[in-house]
């Protein structure tokens, strides 16, 4: 295994890399062909633009998302409540942006804990109350947006703020902002992940809850963080919701957010089992959910019709991990080579 | 008894709403509010019926309210745009949810794929689909539909219910009939409680479970069509969220999200909690509708923890 290239190739097939990579580069390359421009990058005022910075820049949202969503199904858990947690995150920086004379240094840290709190809200009831996943979190995802509303007044809340709209909206050494924040996030959490002992926690938890409290880790914990941590990335996304529109639209923002998320993790290769998982996927796969929408808006594709490709997509994917799916594919091959 | 506890504290907790309401508001303690609660919740009752059937088997949809919006505006386009009479229609409608339903069930037994990921995926189709059928609101304007909308049973004064209440309520009674008294129900309620068991015991794990979503499917697109009814239209945006009300209620009224307990009767209880938040919110008109939301939060909530320790006690050897 010291071998540089059969490392690099077990990381691209053993992680389940290969698969999702295979799809965004067929995705590329229809663009490549048929799509006018779509690699075309120029420099404007230093900053670059293009397409391609455009999907970075808009699947920012769903690549953080997908982050802490990633570790939560890594504990065999889910989390529905992001989008929800998104609004919540936006209506607290917006409600203190306009209201208030505080110093965006403390409002973006405050919407941040709001919803790495409702996060361990979210895990208390997962690992704690012991209540499955979907439902833990279908309370937030139900109440949350109301939450938000209560915040706003059921206003959309509109502002002006140079910093806060520089989250979103602004360049960072000729690169959108937010490509910044999501490289670090990714960054720190790989680390975090693979450097130190808590990706192990956070595998045994899901993969042998019973095993691995025996063996004295505190599985309690390690779920109540991801929850937490999954909570923290929402608030980021919604932050950077907020700020693109330069406005909290608590009833819109982050719809179906913690749909795309899901199937960026599971299109990633981490599956919804538990016990594995790969940050690296994930992105990925958020990235591969981007440029399905943009190339299909480049092709003049109704934006609403938009949910057919992305459907096809995921029943595909469910089958291509699926064991006795896989089997029958190999047994109709079977039969063409023994007929032939 | 133990087992009808959860069904009690759901009724419980109507009557406690219902007389809070009844107690705060004027005139809302008539026979006109109960009965239209029936008329205003019809279509999230029978994604809810349908839900209870999918949730006792151990599985979950997402895609009811999609399957909704797809079935109100293929029946909307046909009778407006392509001059079909409703009654083809709506048989058309109806079969399309079936096949639906049924194809995802297929997907989800023959290939052990996860109910929440195939259901999502049906999600995003149906949705697209009824935006492809048609990107705008599409009024239908027919006799037969104008003869279903004046439809009325008088129950009281000023009170009677609609087409659309009568649908759900027979729905309602065939729904409460198949759960308790035919096998089908009985192999549900297996299904759910142990599919090893059940497969085991030689009940057919693999037909009751295509089933189940089948069934669903066909609650889904029937909802479709009591919502055009309700509206007099087609409208591809609607029911966005269904699904999570539908879930709400389904557990509110006393039904285990791992599947296997829980009565149809308790998610009529949970509807009409809905529906009764609904009607006190719209009669204080000083309270807005994000409340609703919180309260149904909360609500699900306090179900889900009494749940918990219910079946925490009455399984004391395990934990």
């Amino acid at each position: 295994m010291n071998d540089p290239l059969a490392k690099l190739k077990r990381w691209f097939t053993g992680g389940g890399l290969l698969w999702p990579l295979l799809g965004l580069a067929a995705l590329l390359a229809y663009d490549f062909a048929f799509v006018d421009g779509f690699f075309r990058l120029e420099v404007r005022d230093g900053h670059l633009y293009g397409t391609l910075i455009d999907i970075l820049n808009q699947g920012s949202k769903t690549m953080l998302l997908a982050l802490g969503m990633t570790l939560v199904i890594a504990t065999g858990g889910v989390d529905l409540s992001v989008g929800s947690l998104m609004a919540i995150a936006g209506a607290i920086a917006a409600a203190l942006v306009t209201q208030s004379e505080m110093s965006l240094a403390l409002i973006v840290p405050i919407a941040l804990c709001a919803t790495a709190a409702l996060g361990v809200f979210n895990g208390a009831l997962v690992s704690v109350a012991g209540i499955q996943p979907i439902v833990a979190t279908l309370i937030l995802m139900v109440a949350g947006r109301g939450i938000a509303m209560l915040i706003t007044g059921g206003q959309i809340v509109t502002f002006e703020h140079a910093g806060f709209v520089y989250i979103g909206n602004g360049h960072f050494m000729g690169l959108p902002f937010t490509l910044t924040i999501v490289a670090l996030a990714l960054g720190g959490t790989s680390l975090l992940m693979r450097k130190t002992a808590c990706g192990l926690f956070v595998e045994a938890a899901g993969d042998n809850e019973t095993a691995s409290r025996f063996s004295g880790l505190p599985t309690r914990w390690v779920k109540l963080s991801v929850y937490a941590f999954s909570g923290l990335c929402a608030g980021l996304a919604g932050l950077i919701a907020a700020s693109n529109i330069k406005a909290a639209d608590s009833s819109r923002v982050g719809e179906m957010m913690e749909l795309d998320a899901i199937f960026a993790v599971v299109v990633g290769g981490t599956a919804l089992t538990g016990g594995r998982f790969n940050l690296l996927g994930s992105i990925v796969g958020a990235l591969l959910i981007q440029t399905l929408t943009t190339t299909m808006i480049t092709q003049g594709v109704p934006p609403a019709v938009a949910p057919v490709p992305k459907a096809i997509v995921i029943v595909a994917v469910c089958l291509l991990q699926s064991e006795r799916f896989r089997n029958e594919v190999s047994g109709w091959f079977g039969k063409r080579r023994a007929t032939a | 008894m133990r087992r009808y506890f959860p069904l009690m504290a759901t009724f419980a907790v109507l009557i406690v709403l219902f007389g809070t309401a009844s107690a705060m508001y004027d005139r809302f303690f008539t026979a006109r509010v109960v009965a239209n609660l029936f008329s205003d919740n019809a279509f999230l009752g029978i994604t809810a019926i349908g839900m209870t059937f999918v949730i006792l088997s151990g599985g979950i949809d997402l895609s009811v309210g999609a399957v909704l919006a797809f079935t109100m505006t293929f029946v909307a386009s046909m009778v407006t745009e392509h001059s079909w009479h409703p009654v083809p229609a709506i048989s058309l409608a109806l079969a399309l949810g079936v096949a639906l339903g049924g194809g995802m069930g297929f997907l989800i037994q023959r290939y052990d794929l996860p109910p929440f990921l195939v259901t999502l995926g049906g999600m995003f189709f149906a949705r697209g689909m009824a935006f492809l059928v048609s990107a705008e609101s599409i009024t239908i304007d027919h006799e037969f539909y104008t003869a279903l909308q004046d439809i009325k049973i008088v129950v009281g004064p000023k009170a009677w219910l609609k087409a659309v209440a009568l649908v759900f309520l027979s729905l309602l009674f065939g729904a409460v009939s198949l759960a308790h008294w035919t096998p089908f129900g009985r192999n549900i309620y297996a299904l759910g409680g142990n599919e090893s068991s059940a497969r085991l015991m030689g009940l057919p794990v693999a037909r009751t479970k295509i089933q189940v979503y089948a069934l669903n499917g066909f609650c889904s697109a029937l909802a479709g069509v009591v919502a055009t009814i309700y509206m007099g239209s087609g409208n591809p945006a609607m029911g966005v969220g269904l699904e999570l009300d539908a879930i709400a209620c389904v557990v509110i009224g006393g039904t285990l999200l791992t599947g296997g307990v829980g009565y149809v009767a308790g998610t009529l209880g949970g509807v009409l909690i809905f529906g009764t938040i609904q009607s006190a919110l719209i009669f204080d008109g000083r309270l807005n509708s994000w409340w609703l939301r919180i309260a149904i939060g909360v609500l699900l909530l306090i179900f889900i923890l009494m749940q918990r320790q219910l079946s925490r006690m009455s399984a004391p050897t395990k934990n």
